[in-house]
């Protein structure tokens, strides 16, 4: 499993996931796996069954926030969480993906918190250069 | 109870206009359309500008249609687009905005009575709140103990707490002690997407995590006598309270009419300071839609305490070996603290119909307003405050003061003031249970880790916040309920 470089954002009442990348794919899987680290030990979700992902938006932004908002629409209601995202098309408005993971298993998997929703607060995703960065916060 | 007075200087932008009341002027952002009122101490508002919420009282000001002011109780904290403690009432050629409402539609607070009295119970607290835990999920992963079909949450969508009752979760009277009688009127099924009835159908009955609970309390003290025996509270009686919302349905809901506000919002050419203001005229098929779909995913949040109303119930009936009737486990309220609704108000002389935006604030109606169930019409609209495990909650009334104010509505909670990282760092979740646990407190909690970041230090003291509340005459205190067992996700 390839490194994902993401750090947590503190608020008051929620929390978030910055994360840099080198390219938008990168980021986007970084963002998730931050996503991921929220709510167990990544280390410890096995990439054992896949789904596919594909979503539209408006613009980037949009973007960002509807694919963690599938993933979060995932998780809740099929009980699953995601360890591995291959990222096979992003545009600035289209995103086309195939995430791994297993089901949910409180003895195994160090369960956190519960991310319930990914919102627009403080949401910008910068590019510097030939960095990608974003910072996403999340209700939980 | 006098509030400390200090002669400060309120943060820049406020100014103090009455005790207790500061305005945020006009003249602050070119753009507002009517003044910013919050209703605090000196602390909560220092508390408020350091959150940066004051501009977001302020960013509310901008929503086309927004009538007198918008309004920010006691409590407020930042939240997304409105600040959470939020009150904003529009004409009804306003708009209506998603963020005013908040991600969990409808969550809320229930009060369940019962005859027995705490001293009685407390010896057996531990065995009490195991089988609460026993019969009511919590927390990440726990799934319901009642699965829902498609059809079945469409029938939860549309009607509320009558479909928990026609179903066998209740009593045909519980209706009348709910908000709006058990369903928001308007409810539409079909405006709620797959995903928001995909992640609803093993969620009726569950409690959910964060400052979600069940909790087992006492009537530590009783402030007004006539209010407390019509609502059928008593001092040293053990009552249960219920603190939950939709879930993910109503999270998703949001979800997905923030997205479709967004590109409404830009089609109307709409000005606003903040993306997640995104809104849409209430007259428009976007605004009528999210409402519609709004009031479905509120009633399955009035119908989820509903539920687990039921097995509280049913965990009493097994532990003291009676019928919860037999019990007087009657339903004293149930109320939500995020919602928009259409109500009757005073405006200039008229009886206006107003749309009106309460995020993270309760409606406080007077006595003799007919929507108030009519045992309690010489009292006022009873109103849950739901404090930290370690503290107290509160039973409060509507004012008629209340509807002049703030178009009846009071405060919902304590509110934060630190981050989880920060309330974790500060003491571990063992040594809270320990803690709790010498004040005579029993926690059942899905994560013991995650515990701290619900302790008692990370929110505002929620008797504060009732006090202001109290002192603006937007709610008066009838008793204080003090926690026995706590059941936390």
């Amino acid at each position: 499993m390839s490194e994902h470089f993401f750090e947590v954002v503190e608020h008051t009442a929620d929390v978030g996931i910055r994360s840099e990348a080198s390219s938008l794919p990168r980021l986007f899987s970084n963002i998730a796996m931050g996503m991921t680290s929220l709510m167990a030990d990544p280390r410890k979700v096995e990439p054992a069954e896949s789904k596919k992902i594909e979503i539209e938006a408006e613009d980037l932004e949009g973007l960002l926030v509807e694919w963690l908002n599938e993933l979060i629409y995932l998780i809740d209601a099929e009980n699953l969480i995601f360890s591995r995202f291959e990222i096979s098309d992003l545009s600035e408005t289209h995103l086309a993906a195939t995430v791994s993971g297993e089901a949910i298993d409180p003895t195994k998997h160090e369960l956190k918190v519960q991310v319930k929703a990914a919102t627009y607060h403080q949401l910008k995703i910068e590019k510097k250069d030939s960095s990608w960065s974003a910072q996403v916060i999340f209700d939980i | 109870m006098a509030l400390p007075k200090r002669h400060v200087v309120p943060p820049s932008g406020v100014r103090e206009i009455r005790p207790h009341v500061y305005e945020i002027p006009r003249e602050h952002r070119p753009g507002m359309r009517v003044p910013g009122v919050i209703f605090a101490d000196p602390d909560l508002i220092e508390a408020a500008a350091a959150d940066r919420a004051i501009e977001q009282v302020a960013n509310v000001a901008f929503l086309p249609g927004i009538v007198r002011a918008s309004y920010a109780m006691p409590d407020i904290h930042w939240g997304y687009g409105f600040p959470i403690g939020g009150v904003a009432a529009m004409a009804v050629d306003g708009v209506v905005s998603p963020g005013g409402v908040g991600f969990d539609i409808s969550c809320g607070v229930r009060l369940l009575r019962t005859d027995i009295e705490a001293k009685d119970a407390r010896g057996r607290m531990a065995q009490i709140m195991h089988e609460l835990s026993r019969n009511i999920p919590k927390g990440l992963g726990g799934r319901g103990k009642i699965t829902l079909t498609l059809t079945q949450i469409a029938g939860v969508l549309g009607q509320g707490v009558k479909w928990c009752i026609d179903n066998g979760y209740g009593w045909p009277e519980d209706a009348n002690f709910v908000e709006q009688s058990g369903a928001y009127p308007g409810a539409d099924p079909d405006l709620v997407s797959a995903h928001a009835k995909g992640r609803g159908v093993n969620q009726l009955g569950t409690v959910g995590s964060g400052n979600h609970f069940v909790e087992v309390q006492e009537v530590a003290e009783v402030f007004d006598n006539q209010a407390a025996t019509t609502l059928g509270l008593f001092p040293g009686q053990l009552v249960v309270m219920i603190h939950s919302g939709s879930r993910g349905v109503g999270h998703q809901v949001c979800t997905d009419y923030l997205k479709e506000m967004g590109r409404v919002t830009k089609e109307y050419g709409f000005e606003l300071p903040d993306r997640q203001l995104a809104c849409a005229p209430l007259d428009s098929a976007a605004g009528k839609n999210y409402l519609k779909a709004m009031a479905a995913a509120g009633n399955f949040g009035l119908a989820n305490r509903q539920a687990i109303a039921h097995l509280v119930r049913q965990s009493f009936e097994v532990l003291f070996g009676t019928g919860a009737m037999a019990l007087g486990m009657r339903l004293i309220y149930d109320v939500s603290h995020n919602i928009a609704q259409f109500e009757n108000h005073e405006l200039d002389g008229k009886t206006t119909e107003l749309c009106v935006h309460r995020k993270g604030a309760t409606r406080a109606f007077g006595p003799g307003r007919p929507e108030v169930p009519a045992a309690y019409s010489e009292i006022g609209q009873p109103v849950m405050i739901p404090g930290d495990m370690g503290t107290a909650s509160y039973v409060l009334v509507g004012t008629e003061q209340s509807m002049r104010e703030c178009w009846g509505s009071t405060c919902h909670g304590a509110g934060r003031v630190m981050s989880r990282k920060a309330a974790v760092k500060q003491m571990g979740g063992r040594a809270l249970l320990a803690e709790l646990s010498a004040k005579g407190i029993v926690v059942e909690a899905g994560n013991v880790r995650m515990l701290s970041e619900e302790a008692p230090y990370a929110y505002k003291d929620v008797s504060r916040v009732v006090d202001v509340c109290e002192a603006v005459g937007l709610s008066k205190k009838v008793a204080k309920l003090r926690p026995l067992g706590v059941l936390k996700g």
